[in-house]
């Protein structure tokens, strides 16, 4: 008998504790294979966040950081200066990475370092109680914004993919949903794209994932992949901002 | 051995190199700067990774990085970087990673100024950030000295996986003075714990973590173990004339060496005084103290600052022998003329004006 799905060798046996419908548990799944397929588990380090996912070193099998908040884009940057030979990712939240550590995120674009970032943008604070993250929609009722983040007060959500695309530094960026089948297959080649890059010595790479919350959402699994569907991807559109560009020609080479 | 003349905070970069460390993480500030400036280059020259960061925060998390890879790495800063650092050295000793962090105090608090102070001593010695820990601090008062505890600081961080930090201030930066540059020994042990890629072995973890309360207690307590070992096996001290001593100074780093000026000009008096430098600020050489002063009448702290470290100094004499203090605040230098009043009056069996 031929096995078509199996658990991907770089996660380990431990049972995510990810709430019910929760999607960070597909975009865990999608990098381990994404690492399969390359065959770089053993030569790969990552670096997680604070946040839902701070656990991520227990499900996967690798070698791996436990960052401070916001701040694994430094943390990764200084394993990849001593380890340029391995491939090393970040995985982050949307306030780790776009609230707290915008600064490392940037910088970390800005200087190119070649690494692999997995944004998970699920516009909430989920780990600590459903509070207004800097890319909640407005009008989005958190534990922080109760009636609906206003505009006037507490500012427009931040689009992290267009922004970081501005920077020179920045090889790759793409925004990506995992709210269906379809778009969980197009986040899988954005996330190989990602990690291709680095291994081909191209510079930063970052990929927005669009996730859900339905615990601080307050809705149901389901519904809660809907309501990512009809009202963050109208205002964080998917699709790929920066790709990397071929080296330039020297003039007179011959194709 | 060849002596040449080096500014302190180049000779800092130059013992790191020294010592095998090939990255350094910074951000400018006055008066360190000569430190990175000389970085750049040496790194350079031995194939190392210099990298200016975007604020002290990410420095010390790229040190963080570095050194749960398995490097041996520096970072430097003055005060007000230092403090930023904070979080991220808690976060190293609660991962427990070798780091040399290097303070060169300048005024405060807030942007205070950029002049020689020794105003982060509780910071440096009681904690900084948050939770159970502690550094080793060495407190150099030479160029020379800076070179030779710069190299043991990468050792000692190395032998108990702990930060270790190089508090100096903006004169021992700025000075310039003849050191011997020698050839190093550099024996880093093998760094099993380390991310390398987990090939052949089960994956290696860089953590502070310990969500269960018993755990997170346990991982405390092998702490408070090890932190205990540092401090029974690195008090370091200087004693200038200090045996037939009847008043006793204490001071560290520049104010120790102005403290000595005053002593020398007392000594020509006939006063009988003499001097305890503390090298190792954490752990604090307590008993050493509590014994020497056992002879002597009274202790005067010299310090630039409003008195910090003088409270080690009462706990370690605990009530016995009377206590003064002259310091100097906000960047200014204790004067030896004036030292060597407070040491008159103290003489005459009068109190030092506190
Ligand atoms: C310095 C610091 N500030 C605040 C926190 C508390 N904290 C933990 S997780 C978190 C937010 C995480 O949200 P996000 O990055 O969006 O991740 P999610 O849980 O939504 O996946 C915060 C504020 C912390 N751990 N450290
Ligand atoms: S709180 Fe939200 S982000 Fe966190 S595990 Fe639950 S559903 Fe996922
Ligand atoms: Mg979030």
């Amino acid at each position: 008998m031929v096995k078509v799905f199996e658990r991907p060798k770089s996660l380990t046996e431990k049972p995510f504790h990810y709430c019910p419908g929760c999607t960070h548990g597909i975009i865990h799944r999608l990098v381990a294979e994404t690492i399969d397929e390359l065959g770089i588990r053993e030569t790969t380090i990552g670096v997680g966040p604070v946040g839902c996912s701070v656990f991520i070193y227990e499900y996967m099998d690798l070698d791996f950081h436990q960052a401070s908040h916001g701040r694994a884009p430094a943390v990764a940057t200084g394993v990849k200066r001593v380890h340029p030979d391995k491939t090393v990712f970040v995985y982050q939240g949307d306030g780790d990475l776009a609230a707290i550590g915008t600064a490392e995120i940037v910088h970390a674009a800005a200087r190119g370092e070649r690494i692999t970032v997995i944004f998970v943008n699920n516009a909430i604070y989920g780990m600590t109680g459903g509070q207004m993250a800097p890319t909640t929609l407005v009008g989005m009722e958190t534990t922080t914004s109760p009636f609906g983040r206003n505009k006037e007060t507490q500012g427009s959500p931040v689009r992290v993919s267009e922004m970081l695309s501005t920077l020179d530094g920045a090889a790759y960026v793409a925004r990506v949903s995992v709210h269906d089948p379809k778009h969980v297959i197009q986040a899988k080649k954005a996330i190989r794209k990602a990690f291709d890059n680095q291994m081909n010595g191209v510079g930063f790479s970052l990929v927005e994932v669009l996730s859900t919350c339905p615990t601080n959402w307050g809705l149901h699994p389901i519904e809660a992949t809907k309501w990512l569907a009809d009202n963050m991807i109208p205002y964080y559109p998917l699709g790929e901002f920066k790709v990397p560009t071929a080296p330039a020609k020297v003039e007179g080479e011959v194709e | 051995m060849a002596k040449i003349l080096m500014k302190g905070n180049e000779a800092v970069g130059e013992a790191a190199v020294m010592a095998g460390c090939r990255y350094f993480f910074g951000y400018p500030i006055t008066p360190q700067s000569e430190l990175p400036h000389y970085m750049v280059k040496r790194l350079a020259e031995v194939g190392g990774v210099f990298l200016q960061a975007e604020s002290e925060i990410g420095a010390v998390n790229m040190s963080f990085g570095a050194a749960g890879s398995g490097a041996r790495v520096m970072t430097s800063s003055s005060s007000p970087g230092i403090s930023l650092k904070q979080e991220g050295i808690s976060y190293l000793a609660g991962a427990e990673l070798p780091v040399v962090i290097v303070n060169i105090m300048r005024g405060g608090p807030g942007l205070g100024n950029i002049q020689p102070t020794q105003s982060d001593y509780f910071q440096a010695t009681k904690g900084g950030g948050h939770g159970d820990y502690n550094l080793i601090v060495l407190a150099p008062a030479s160029v020379q000295e800076i070179v030779d505890l710069t190299i043991d600081a990468f050792d000692l961080a190395d032998k108990y996986r702990n930060p270790v930090m190089i508090l100096g201030d903006g004169v021992l930066g700025q000075m310039m003075e003849p050191v011997e540059i020698r050839e190093v020994q550099v024996n880093v042990p093998e760094k099993t714990w380390a991310t390398t890629g987990a090939k052949g072995r089960k994956p290696n973890l860089i953590n502070s973590l310990y969500i269960v309360a018993e755990r997170c207690e346990e991982h405390n307590l092998r702490l408070q173990a090890k932190f205990k070992q540092m401090a029974k096996d690195n008090i370091r001290y200087e004693d200038y004339l200090a045996d037939d001593a009847e008043i006793l100074l204490v001071a560290y780093g520049t104010s120790a060496r102005i403290a000595k000026g005053a002593i020398d000009r007392a000594r020509e008096q006939g006063i009988k005084v003499g001097l305890v430098r503390p090298i190792s600020l954490w752990p604090f050489p307590y008993e050493h103290l509590a014994e020497v002063a056992q002879k002597v009448k009274s202790v005067l702290v010299v310090e630039m600052s409003a008195g910090q470290m003088i409270e080690d100094v009462r706990l370690a004499l605990n009530g016995s022998k009377p206590v003064d203090f002259y310091g100097r605040l906000g960047g200014m230098l204790p004067v030896t003329s004036e030292i060597l009043r407070e040491i008159e009056k103290l003489a005459k069996g009068g109190r030092s004006n506190g």
